[in-house]
């Protein structure tokens, strides 16, 4: 058994910054991370990211992951990679695996859980069919591990991460046949959007996917029209050869450990499904329990780095490592979170968190 | 329906779901203990919001549905590692 001060799961943007800024206050500080390398989505993110200064704007989201990495040796961090976390138990043990070799237990003195988030899936006919893929995993493969991944695409889902896979394709040689939305109108932001538009690839608003074609892999994909009611109109069906279809409906928050550990559970549709509750101060109804990141609902890398600060600011204030300009910090975090989320775009998140709020005192 | 998957780790169809729900099984875990949904390498990562979905559309909003019950370990584990462990623990004692 390993004891810790603070174990933080998940070494994406949120779990890494909970890390620094809580090792910077003088908690000694463990991470597990499942994959081989730290950095989370941002290791496949070759795009610059918006925002401001102090989120690394202008920046590609590979570089942002250099950048925490050489912050992250600067302090009492212990990095344990390839390492799962497998539960978290009443007594507050914690559970893990190293690779498929070391079952290890662990009793920290906090938690803060920045596991990120997964691709959501849809309901179509022959959606099993190999071709049919997450516009995330698609990401991977070609920018991480450098695997063309198709030839032709046809893109499900124009929120920001299918019009900005859908251009890297392109960008890669591969060939999009076009991008679907089921909603009216472009979810992502207009200035990928157009990007993309300008490459001459059509994005169908008010279309979905009818069924997934082939026998031993994809060949095509029926796609169809939608009223205002989200309902099929017959005799829009057309017929589309491609041998990759990327889902990208979007994700849903990974809480399975939270839910392990009793943390209240809430179905906020804003946040992208189960979300846990948690105080300002980012601890879920569980003492000693944090959350940071797409984990607690789901937004972009830059909310979840600022996040990530807060939750490791306070945890280490529970473990009584409180800096002096504690207030200071928190105060703005707090502001530049609110920046990130001012506007139309945030609405939603700014709605969302409003109901996943726990308020311990009442 | 009968080619609609929505739990790809047991092989579980739309049809299936739909028809489980008409003959009253109107929660995550009832559906799961008919079918395995929800129980293979993905722990219910895929079909989980498919299943709120589906049971939405019945008359079951999600505010009032139950999730399913989760419980460690997230993923696969060879007993033989949790032996090794459970000795080193003894050792250390």
């Amino acid at each position: 058994m390993i004891t810790c001060e603070l174990l933080v799961i998940g070494a994406g943007p949120a779990g890494l910054c909970s890390a620094i800024t809580a090792a910077k206050s003088g908690a000694s500080v463990v991470v597990l991370e499942r994959s081989p390398d730290i950095g989370g989505q941002l290791i496949k993110q070759t795009h610059m990211f918006f925002g401001s200064k102090e989120q690394h704007a202008s920046t590609r989201g590979v570089d942002i992951a250099e950048i925490l990495r050489e912050e992250i040796a600067r302090y009492d961090i212990k990095l344990m990679l390839d390492t799962t976390a497998l539960g978290i138990y009443e007594d507050g043990m914690v559970t893990a695996l190293y690779k498929e070799e070391e079952y290890m237990k662990f009793k920290p003195g906090a938690i803060i859980v920045a596991t990120g988030a997964c691709e959501r899936f849809l309901a179509f006919p022959n959606n099993d069919l190999p071709g049919v893929c997450g516009a995330g995993a698609v990401q991977t493969l070609m920018n991480v591990y450098g695997i063309m991944p198709a030839k032709d695409v046809v893109m499900l889902g124009a929120g920001n991460i299918g019009l900005i896979v859908s251009y890297q394709l392109m960008q890669a040689g591969v060939n999009v046949k076009c991008i679907l939305d089921a909603a009216p109108k472009i979810g992502g932001y207009l200035v990928h959007a157009s990007k993309v538009a300008r490459m001459g690839v059509p994005i169908k608003t008010s279309h979905t996917v009818k069924r997934a074609i082939g026998e031993d892999h994809l060949t095509a994909v029926e796609i169809v029209a939608l009223d205002d009611k989200f309902n099929q109109i017959p005799g829009t069906e057309e017929i589309i050869p491609a041998d990759t279809l990327c889902v990208s409906v979007g994700l849903t928050p990974l809480c399975e450990l939270l839910a392990m550990a009793g943390c209240k559970l809430s179905y906020i549709p804003q946040l992208g499904g189960m979300v846990p509750l948690k105080t300002g101060e980012y601890e879920t109804s569980v003492p000693n329990i944090f959350v940071a990141g797409d984990t607690s609902g789901v937004e972009e890398a830059s909310a979840a780095m600022v996040e990530g600060h807060i939750a490791g600011l306070c945890a280490a204030k529970r473990l009584g490592h409180i800096p002096e300009d504690f207030d200071a910090q928190y105060s703005s975090l707090n502001r530049q979170l609110m920046a990130l989320r001012s506007g139309p775009a945030g609405e939603h998140i700014r709605q969302g968190l409003a109901s996943a709020c726990l308020n311990k005192e009442a | 329906m009968e080619n609609t998957i929505i739990c790809r780790c047991s092989d579980v169809t739309l049809l299936r779901v739909r028809q489980l729900i008409a003959d009253g099984y109107t929660s995550m875990d009832e559906i799961k203990r008919i079918t395995r949904l929800g129980m293979g390498s993905c722990q219910g990562k895929t079909c989980s919001l498919l299943i709120m979905r589906e049971l939405a559309a019945a008359g079951f909003p999600p505010a009032t549905q139950t999730p399913q019950t989760t419980r460690p370990p997230a993923v696969g584990v060879k007993l033989e590692l949790i032996a090794k462990e459970a000795e080193n623990n003894e050792k250390q004692r």
